[in-house]
C-alpha cells in the first residue's frame, strides 16, 4: 500500500495532475521539518506574530458551576486571528514560501482558515485566493469583508451544496489548473497524504503546550481532552501528545445538526460509512451509492461529510471517543460560556463546552478536563441571534 | 487480448464521453446508438458522482442533471445491458473512486465483466493507490485504464509500462472543459509512452473542434471528447441524439485518413 496511512484510511487518491505536486510537497516537508532554521523561523513565527503559547485558563466559575472535574480551557482563542487555524497557515505559508511557491490558495468553512491564509499571506508578500460555498459566504459575511482587507481574492462557490466540501473541491481543482507558482495551504488533517500529517503537525503545538502547562500548574496529566471536530485539525493537534498516554481520555465531539437520527446532521463517525473522497480513505456521509450527503450544521466550520483519516484510525482503534453535539447544544453551551466565564466561543468550539457540561459532573473533584477553545466566537454572533429569532446586522 | 485493442484496430479512434442519465436513459442510450452509427470507435459512460473533482463546469453541470433525475449505479448497468444487445464497440465506465468501493469493489467490477463493459477510467486512482482495485480488475478481465498528465514528468515510463487497455493522456493542466488552445508539448509525452508500452494511447481535456481532434489522433492513436458532446445534452436535452450523432460524424470523418 501507498504513503500516508493512518491503518487503512488516509492516501493519495487524487489526479495524477496533482502527483508530482503532492510530491514535491512531501519532500520539502520532509527536508525542512528538520531543518533548525525553519523551526527558529516558525517558533518566532508562532510566538511573536501569532502570540502563542495559548494560554491554559482554569474555568472556575464553570468547575463550581458543573460541579464535578476541574476544567481548564486551552485558549486558541486568543490566538491572532482569532482560532487555532493560525497555527497551520503559518507553516504551510513559511513551507511554501521555502518552496519558491509565490500564490496561496485554500478552501474555508466558517472563514476562520480562509483569513488566517490571507493573514499568512499578507505577512509573506504573497497572492492568496480562498474559495468558500456561497451559502457560507452569506453566514460569514464578515469574514468574506475581512478576507478582502487582507488583500485576498474571495471566490465564493455555487457548485453542489455551496458548503465546505465544494469549496474543497474548487480548490482542488483550481490547483490542478495552476501548480507551478501555487501552494494548496489545506486547511485540515485531511485531504491526500502528505496533508494530514504536515497540519497535524503544526497544529500538535496544541497538546505539547497543554501537556507542559498542566504540568506547570497541577503536575499531571489531564483525565480527558475535548475539541470539536469537523475535519478535524483543532482535535488533533489537541490529542497527539497525549495518544501515547492510556490515561488520558480523548473526546471529539462532532456536529450533529438537528440531530444523528434526521438527514440534517454532519456527524461522520456517528452516521458515515467507509469511502474515498477528497484525497483520502476515511469516514464519509454518503448515500448507498457512495454519492457524498448534503450535510448540515449551524456551524460553518464543522460542516463538513468526512473526517479526517487519523480520526478514523483513532476511532477504529478505540483510542479517541467521538461524540455527536446537536445545534441546539452547542448554542446553548455558546450562551453557558459566556455568560459562565465571559468568554464567547466559536461556535464550532462551543460542540466541544457541550460535551464538556455533559461530562465533568459525572467526574470527581479529582479529574481534570480541558476543553480546546478552537477560536472565538465573534464572527458567529449575528448568526446565533438569529437562531433565537433576533435579527440583528452585523 | 482486450476488446479495447479493437477500438484502435482501423486507424484512429475517436472516443466520446456521455454521463449516464442525462437528462435520462433513453436519452443516453440513443446518444450512445448515434455515436457508434457515426462511427465512434469506443464509448466512455461516465457514472454520475456528487462531487467530481476532475471536471469543470460542463460536466460537473451533467453529473448534477443525472442525480437529480434519480440515477443510479444499478440502473446504469442495466443500461448497459440494454446497449448490449446490438452495441459492440468496446466501452468503459469513467466515475470516481468512491462509486466503485462504496459500491463493494468486487460486486462492481464483476458486474462490470458480466454486462460487458471492457474497462474503468477512474481520475481519482493514480498510480499509487491502483492496488485498491488493479487485482479485482485482472481477475474479472477488466481493464484500469492509467492517466498521464502534463505534469507527470518522471512519472511516465512507470505508469506506461504497467497501463492497460489504453492510456489515456490528458492534454493540459486542469479540469475537463474545452480549451482553445492545447500548449502542452504531447509529443514529447507520446514519445515516452510508446517506448514504454506497446498499447496504443488517446488524448483527451479540452478537444471540441475536427481540427483539435486530428492533431491529437496524430500525435496519439486517438481523440477523447466529453464537454462539447455535454454541452449538446445541456442544450437540447432529450432532443441531442440526433445532434451528437452529426458532431460525431464531423469528428469521425476528420479523423478518417
Amino acid at each position: 500500500m501507498s504513503n500516508g496511512r493512518f491503518g487503512i484510511h488516509g492516501g493519495q487518491y487524487i489526479p495524477e495532475t496533482l502527483m508530482n505536486a503532492v510530491i514535491e510537497l512531501e519532500a520539502a516537508y520532509e527536508h525542512f521539518k528538520n531543518d533548525p532554521d525553519f523551526d527558529r523561523e516558525l517558533t518566532y513565527l508562532f510566538n511573536e506574530y501569532a502570540g502563542r503559547p495559548s494560554r491554559l485558563y482554569y474555568a472556575e466559575k464553570m468547575t463550581q458551576d458543573l460541579g464535578g472535574a476541574k476544567i481548564y480551557l486551552k485558549r486558541e482563542d486568543l490566538n491572532h486571528t482569532g482560532a487555532h487555524k493560525i497555527n497551520n497557515v503559518l507553516g504551510q505559508a513559511l513551507l511554501a514560501k521555502k518552496m519558491g511557491k509565490t500564490r496561496l490558495i485554500a478552501e474555508t468553512g466558517a472563514g476562520q482558515h480562509g483569513v488566517a491564509t490571507a493573514t499568512a499571506a499578507a505577512l509573506m508578500g504573497m497572492r492568496c485566493v480562498v474559495f468558500m460555498g456561497e451559502e457560507d459566504t452569506k453566514r460569514q459575511a464578515l469574514n468574506v469583508y475581512r478576507m478582502r482587507l487582507l488583500g485576498a481574492e474571495v471566490v465564493p462557490v455555487t457548485t453542489g451544496t455551496a458548503t465546505l466540501k465544494d469549496a474543497v473541491s474548487e480548490a482542488m481543482r483550481e490547483w490542478t489548473r495552476r501548480i507551478d507558482d501555487t501552494h494548496y495551504c489545506l486547511g485540515s488533517v485531511m485531504g491526500p497524504h502528505p496533508f494530514p500529517t504536515i497540519v497535524r503537525d503544526f497544529q500538535a503545538v496544541i497538546s505539547r503546550e497543554i501537556k507542559q502547562q498542566l504540568q506547570e500548574k497541577e503536575g499531571r496529566l489531564p483525565d480527558a481532552v475535548i475539541a470539536c471536530v469537523g475535519g478535524g485539525s483543532n482535535a488533533i493537534g489537541s490529542f497527539y501528545h497525549f495518544i501515547p498516554e492510556p490515561s488520558v481520555r480523548l473526546i471529539g465531539c462532532e456536529a450533529a445538526g438537528r440531530g444523528v437520527d434526521t438527514f440534517e446532521t454532519a456527524a461522520t463517525i456517528a452516521t458515515g460509512r467507509l469511502g474515498i473522497f477528497h484525497g483520502m480513505k476515511s469516514y464519509f456521509c454518503q448515500d448507498e451509492y457512495g454519492q457524498i450527503a448534503p450535510v448540515y450544521s449551524i456551524s460553518a466550520g464543522l460542516d463538513y461529510p468526512g473526517i479526517g483519516p487519523e480520526h478514523a484510525w483513532l476511532h477504529d482503534t478505540g483510542r479517541a471517543e467521538y461524540v455527536p453535539i446537536t445545534d441546539d447544544e452547542a448554542v446553548d453551551a455558546f450562551e453557558y460560556l459566556a455568560r459562565t466565564e465571559g468568554i464567547i466561543p466559536a461556535i464550532e468550539s462551543a460542540h466541544a463546552v457541550a460535551y464538556a457540561q455533559k461530562l465533568a459532573p459525572t467526574m470527581g473533584k479529582d479529574r481534570i478536563v480541558v476543553i480546546t477553545i478552537s477560536g472565538r466566537g465573534d464572527k458567529d454572533c449575528a448568526a446565533i441571534a438569529r437562531y433565537r429569532g433576533e435579527d440583528i446586522h452585523e | 487480448m482486450s476488446n479495447i485493442a479493437n477500438a484502435f484496430a482501423r486507424g484512429k479512434a475517436f472516443i466520446p464521453f456521455i454521463t449516464c442519465g442525462d437528462p435520462d436513459l433513453e436519452t443516453t442510450a440513443a446518444c450512445v446508438r448515434a455515436c457508434v452509427a457515426n462511427g465512434a470507435s469506443l464509448i466512455e459512460l461516465g457514472i454520475p458522482f456528487s462531487d467530481p473533482t476532475a471536471e469543470g463546469p460542463v460536466i460537473q453541470a451533467a453529473n448534477l442533471r443525472a442525480l437529480t433525475g434519480g440515477i443510479t449505479t444499478d440502473r446504469i448497468f442495466g443500461l448497459v445491458r440494454d446497449l448490449r444487445r446490438d452495441v459492440t464497440v468496446p466501452m468503459v465506465f469513467m466515475t470516481y473512486a468512491n462509486v466503485v468501493f462504496s459500491y463493494g469493489a468486487e460486486r462492481f467490477i464483476s458486474a462490470c465483466r458480466d454486462i460487458g463493459v471492457d474497462g474503468l477510467i477512474l481520475p481519482d486512482l493514480p498510480f499509487e493507490e491502483k492496488g485498491e482495485f488493479l487485482p479485482l480488475c485482472q481477475q474479472y478481465g477488466v481493464d484500469l485504464i492509467s492517466l498521464v498528465a502534463p505534469t507527470s514528468a518522471g512519472r511516465i515510463a512507470m505508469i506506461a509500462r504497467e497501463a492497460e487497455g489504453f492510456l489515456y493522456i490528458v492534454s493540459s493542466l486542469g479540469v475537463t472543459g474545452t480549451r482553445s488552445e492545447i500548449t502542452t508539448d504531447l509529443a514529447s509525452i507520446v514519445k515516452v509512452v510508446r517506448a514504454n508500452t506497446a498499447i496504443p494511447c488517446a488524448i483527451g481535456f479540452g478537444i471540441s473542434t475536427p481540427e483539435q481532434a486530428v492533431k491529437m489522433a496524430d500525435l496519439s492513436d486517438g481523440a477523447i471528447v466529453g464537454s462539447a458532446i455535454i454541452k449538446l445534452l445541456a442544450q437540447y436535452g432529450k432532443d441531442a441524439p440526433e445532434r451528437v450523432g452529426a458532431y460525431v460524424r464531423t469528428m469521425t470523418e476528420a479523423l478518417r485518413p
